[in-house]
């Protein structure tokens, strides 16, 4: 009887010990922007494949729950498509780094009946429509840009998120850069007072939204836009031309960027100067401690980031995603070798 | 033998007991945390959070009315549509229906309740707004004079949410009040019949027997309206503003949390959003005390009156 006894344990212990050895594995847990999940979980993938003992847990549960749990600790990295404040830095118990990972860029979607011309938008016409200052389509200040485009007499219909969201951040961060009323009446954050309009929930509430309101005009991501095969209009930039967004006028805005990068990249880009750029873009970031209590999975993430930063920028264009120009890249290789991994 | 029956009947009795208990603790918690989490929004904005109608996140400002507003009127809507389609229903199947529909018409009515609300969402988004749409246009223009319809026809708003939880919370009123219908004794319509009521004046009867039972059904659609979240999200457009108009966009409360806790970074806008379900705890708690107090009060007058007298009082 007793032997049996000390065999089953010794035999309990053995199996731990070897369960032990074999979970070498070292799994790190991440929250935050659903925008890059879609690339984040195929890096995370394709990282796995290339070194199988590192497994990303990465949950997208939006980029104010990922700031927080990673101000809580709770996760060892978190992810947002708004830089942090400087409130919300200084609530976190260590320095937290910025790491733009890809970009992405909002688009405006509209629907009017009969009209299946591309519209042509500027930053101050947008901003006063979504204020609800321009209430019909055939308004002057529409048809000055669209000149050759028959536009209806009918109403405006305002769509945008009604769920907090890192495209509504984009979104209105640009308006109020172009429109001092914006700026001073609305303001920026992930959901705003708006002044007009409905509500759709996602990037799908919205384009359903728009598809089936005549007369209805909102805002998605390009991605989702150009994976669903939604028309959307082109936007003027500083420079006056009118942009369509593509993966390549997205890249364009973040490369003039490049250039007065701040060293802790929690910069906005949309509105950029520059030949050909798109100017409703956006970095989306990954954040990691400067100082992370747990120095091993710290140096797991710099190399993964090492590899995403490079490598893994081949599978943007699939998804839909602008890479980082060279010149952002070669950045924030010099401040990921600031993260102490001993 | 006796003695550890009695044994397992203590032991039996504490487990339930246990689980009784629990649920208690359960709501209580539940209550505690929502008013802790919520300080920092109760102490900045006092009574004030009931009644002012500005929700800026940018500002910090927070009010919550145009979301109770739009949480009680939806509801109060979806009850005035669904209550008389889920009698009706009920009656049907429990009196008049042949015995061959019976099984699969309770089978029906039930999966509606088995359907998920994103399902009833995207129905709603694809199949309803469309249709309430053109129903709102070809409205004439005398009646979109009226307050009741005034604003643009979008088809999103109030008349589609209210819609949509009216068909949400059919199956739960209906399953209730045929069962309380079937529990009605046959006693009472032979009584009624002997007394030389015609079948609608004995199912008269046996409706007014069964009005608690029903009253309870009806009120527990009123919770389940309040509560719902994901479906009336999708149509109701989300625009918080009080408004009587159907046609209006509006918003409830269960949606705005569900639509900005993710998002939500800074402490008091966090805090404002917990109050927001704070508050609709309270407003259900206070919902469902009144209909058990109605309820109660209608089965007192009901005992009072005796019997006989009651079935006689529905026959005349």
């Amino acid at each position: 009887m007793k032997t049996t006894l000390k065999l089953t344990l010794s035999l309990a212990c053995a199996v731990t010990l070897v369960a032990g050895a074999a979970a070498q594995t070292m799994r790190i847990n991440g929250a935050g922007a659903t925008f890059p999940y879609p690339i984040y979980s195929k890096w995370f993938s394709e990282y796995n494949k290339i070194h199988s003992s590192v497994e990303i847990n990465y949950q997208s549960i939006g980029s104010g729950g990922g700031i927080q749990q990673v101000t809580k600790q709770t996760v060892f990295f978190g992810a947002s498509d708004g830089p942090m404040t400087p409130e919300q830095m200084q609530g976190a118990p260590g320095k937290i780094l910025h790491f733009p990972t890809v970009l992405g860029a909002v688009v405006p979607v509209y629907n009017i009946p009969n009209v299946s011309a591309e519209l042509h938008f500027s930053g101050p016409l947008l901003a006063d429509m979504f204020l609800g200052k321009i209430t019909k389509w055939n308004d002057p200040a529409i048809a000055r840009l669209n000149a050759g485009v028959s536009l209806p007499a009918s109403d405006i219909t305002v769509a945008h998120r009604a769920d907090g969201s890192g495209t509504t951040y984009i979104w209105v961060d640009y308006l109020s850069k172009v429109s001092p009323e914006w700026k001073s009446k609305v303001g920026v954050a992930t959901s705003v007072n708006w002044p007009t309009g409905v509500g759709g929930r996602g990037n799908e509430g919205v384009s359903a939204l728009v598809r089936q309101t005549p007369g209805a005009i909102g805002y998605v991501e390009l991605i989702y836009a150009l994976q669903n095969k939604i028309a959307y209009g082109s936007v003027q930039n500083t420079g006056g031309e009118f942009v369509k967004a593509s993966v390549s006028s997205v890249t364009a805005a973040a490369a003039e960027a490049a250039g007065k990068m701040p060293p802790d990249f929690r910069v906005s880009i949309t509105n950029a100067p520059g030949k050909g750029v798109y100017p409703i873009s956006s970095f989306t970031w990954l954040l990691l401690y400067e100082n992370a209590k747990d120095k091993a999975q710290a140096k797991t993430m710099v190399d993964f980031m090492n590899w995403a930063l490079t490598e893994g920028q081949k599978y943007c264009a699939d998804l839909g995603y602008a890479p980082l120009p060279e010149a952002v890249v070669k950045l924030e290789m010099a401040a990921l070798a600031k993260i102490k991994i001993s | 033998m006796p003695k550890s029956r009695s044994r397992s009947d203590f032991l039996f009795r504490i487990g339930t007991g246990t689980f009784g208990v629990l649920l208690v603790v359960l709501v209580c918690a539940i209550g505690v945390v929502l008013a802790r989490q919520s300080v920092l929004s109760v102490q900045k904005f006092g009574m004030n959070f009931w009644r002012t109608e500005i929700w800026d996140p940018v500002a910090g400002e927070f009010g919550a009315l145009p979301f109770i507003w739009g949480t009680l009127y939806s509801s109060v809507l979806a009850l005035l549509i669904a209550t008389p389609i889920a009698l009706g229903i009920a009656v049907f199947i429990s009196e008049l229906c042949p015995a061959v529909l019976r099984q699969p018409l309770v089978f029906i009515t039930e999966l509606l309740a088995a359907i998920p609300s994103i399902v009833y969402g995207l129905w709603g988004i694809f199949v309803l707004v469309p249709a309430v749409r053109a129903v709102e246009t070809s409205l004439p223009d005398a009646m979109r004079q009226l307050p009741l319809f005034s604003g643009a026809p979008l088809g999103l708003g109030m008349l589609s949410a209210a819609l949509i939880l009216a068909i949400m919370v059919i199956p739960f009123i209906s399953s209730i009040s045929r069962e309380v219908l079937k529990s009605v004794p046959a006693a009472q319509r032979e009584g009624a019949y002997a007394l030389g009521a015609t079948r609608f004046e004995a199912i008269r009867a046996a409706l007014f027997y069964a009005r608690t039972g029903i009253v309870g059904a009806v009120m527990l659609g009123f919770g389940r309206a309040l509560g719902e979240t994901m479906a009336v999200t999708m149509v109701i457009g989300n625009n918080p503003k009080v408004s009587v108009s159907l046609f209006a966009p509006q918003y409830t409360m269960a949606a705005v949390i569900a639509n900005e806790f993710a998002e939500a970074a800074d402490d008091l806008y966090l805090s404002a959003l917990v109050e927001t379900g704070l508050v609709l705890f309270i407003i259900t708690l206070i919902i469902n005390s009144l209909s058990r107090l109605l309820i109660w009060s209608m089965a007192r007058r009901a005992t009072a009156a005796q019997e006989p007298g009651v079935a006689a009082e529905g026959a005349s």
